[in-house]
């Protein structure tokens, strides 16, 4: 199929940068459906699921949205490709530190605070630009290496507990997961859609080869 | 390794580019959304835009010319000018900028950002200090674009800074605006020391060398106006931009 014409619908939950990915997908040539609607969701080929902001506001979210089961229908049971993004990676995870609530746990990981103590030069959030190590081989990293740049804003970090789940470290005091893949579910710490050349290679990698 | 930020500051006054000195003499510039082009093109690190003809009058952002703007960048976008409801932080955010930036309605209405932190995090709030040196030397607080004179010392300023929780400061000494001169180097000392939030120093930078003394003094991020859009001693108007291998080339030497 024509990348351009699939159904790419970012979840609108209320938890913010839907703009930024929305026109990241128009440059790639994508009119993607923003949407919080089950049926239309349940419609989609692709799934892109954003978020900035605190995990238990988004986990409530989706469940006052009734979107817990349409989530897990297409990652899980319609294992369509699905990206989450910054906290839309934090909650496909098990839990964090940063709240009380599950996430949505497709992913055997959870989410820890970064904490360097008050006489660290290391600031928290982890604002700015930092390189990806590979760590595993795949698809959505084509034309990407450890030499490629991306733009992280965040104070919390994904652990996973199976090494062969990480596709890219990045080091901030410690290396970090900055994406992880297992088969159709991606989660990227950092933010593509903000990335000039390199997010515009990972999107159009997720459009192009799944 | 986190590289230091270096972030181009562009001014809009009713539809265009603008660079003020000592923010005040307005030259017109050109067209935003042909200089964002530009900076994409060049991979800026971050940009920030500040609509000071929003600030000075007190008018809502210019939310078509934003989006505009925004559309043709792929790198995170601040704004600043006239934000003083949740819907105008809203609105920014579902348009796609990354980053509020807030001044004079610190001074007006605090309650306001302590929300807004709640719902979209301290790491896209962002608190910008336009200071003045009154003739016996000390800081003086302004808003509204240095329209107004604030009654608050500079260090009940930044504690209230943090008090509130905003992510990031934003730090301009009205006095280097446009000057090209170098920044304000004991304010970035004194803030830096003060602050656990990073920093972004503005106001008065001409070489790569003062974006290094900054980073001496303590900042996270330099940020400069006339320095990107201005090209030799007649300033002429040519965008330009330094990268943050460059600027750790410098730092080696």
């Amino acid at each position: 199929m024509e990348y351009k014409n699939q159904k790419v619908v970012i979840i609108d939950y209320g938890m913010g940068n839907i703009g930024s990915i929305d026109n990241m997908l128009k440059y790639l040539g994508v009119k993607a459906i923003i949407s919080s609607e089950p049926n239309v969701i349940l419609d989609a080929d692709k799934i892109i699921l954003p978020g900035v902001g605190h995990f238990d506001r988004a986990m409530t979210n989706i469940k006052e949205l009734g979107l817990m089961d349409v989530l897990k229908e297409m990652a899980l049971v319609k294992k369509k490709p699905f990206l989450g993004i910054c906290l839309g990676m934090q909650i496909m995870c098990e839990s964090s530190e940063e709240g009380t609530l599950p996430g949505l746990s497709f992913i055997n990981a959870e989410v820890k605070k970064f904490d360097f103590g008050t006489d660290s030069k290391l600031k928290v959030p982890h604002m700015g630009w930092n390189k990806i190590h590979v760590n595993k081989e795949s698809d959505i990293l084509e034309g990407l290496d450890d030499d490629s740049r991306f733009y992280f804003v965040h104070s919390y970090f994904v652990k996973c507990q199976n090494e062969i789940d990480i596709l890219t470290k990045t080091t901030y005091g410690f290396d970090f997961v900055s994406s992880f893949q297992v088969d159709n579910l991606i989660g990227a710490q950092f933010h593509p859609e903000k990335s000039h050349r390199f997010g515009v290679t990972l999107f159009k990698n997720f459009l192009e080869k799944y | 390794m986190l590289r230091t930020r270096i972030i181009p500051i562009l001014l809009l006054n009713d539809g265009g580019l603008v660079k003020t000195v000592k923010f005040s003499k307005d030259r017109y510039i050109g067209d935003p959304i042909n200089a964002v082009r530009i900076f994409n093109k060049k991979e800026v690190d971050e940009l920030v835009l500040l609509d000071i003809g929003a600030s000075r009058n007190g008018t809502s952002p210019n939310f078509t010319e934003i989006k505009e703007i925004v559309s043709e960048a792929f790198m995170p976008v601040g704004y600043g000018g006239g934000i003083s409801k949740m819907e105008h932080i809203e609105q920014l955010f579902n348009i796609g900028v990354e980053k509020v930036i807030l001044n004079s309605v610190i001074f007006e209405n605090k309650e306001l950002i302590e929300e807004a932190i709640k719902i979209y995090g301290s790491q896209s709030i962002v608190a910008s200090i336009d200071v003045k040196k009154d003739i016996w030397g000390s800081y003086k607080i302004y808003s509204n674009s240095g329209k107004k004179k604030q009654n608050i010392s500079l260090d009940s300023c930044i504690r209230l800074i943090q008090e509130i929780g905003f992510g990031e400061l934003v730090i301009n000494n009205i006095d280097k605006d446009g000057t090209m001169q170098g920044y304000d180097l004991d304010l970035i000392g004194k803030v830096t020391a003060m602050l656990d939030i990073p920093v972004v120093s503005v106001g008065g930078a001409g070489t790569i060398t003062d974006f290094i003394k900054a980073i001496k003094a303590g900042v996270s991020a330099v940020a400069a106006g006339s320095m990107f859009v201005f090209q030799g001693v007649h300033r002429a108007v040519l965008i330009s931009y330094i990268t943050a291998d460059q600027l750790e080339q410098e730092l080696k030497e």
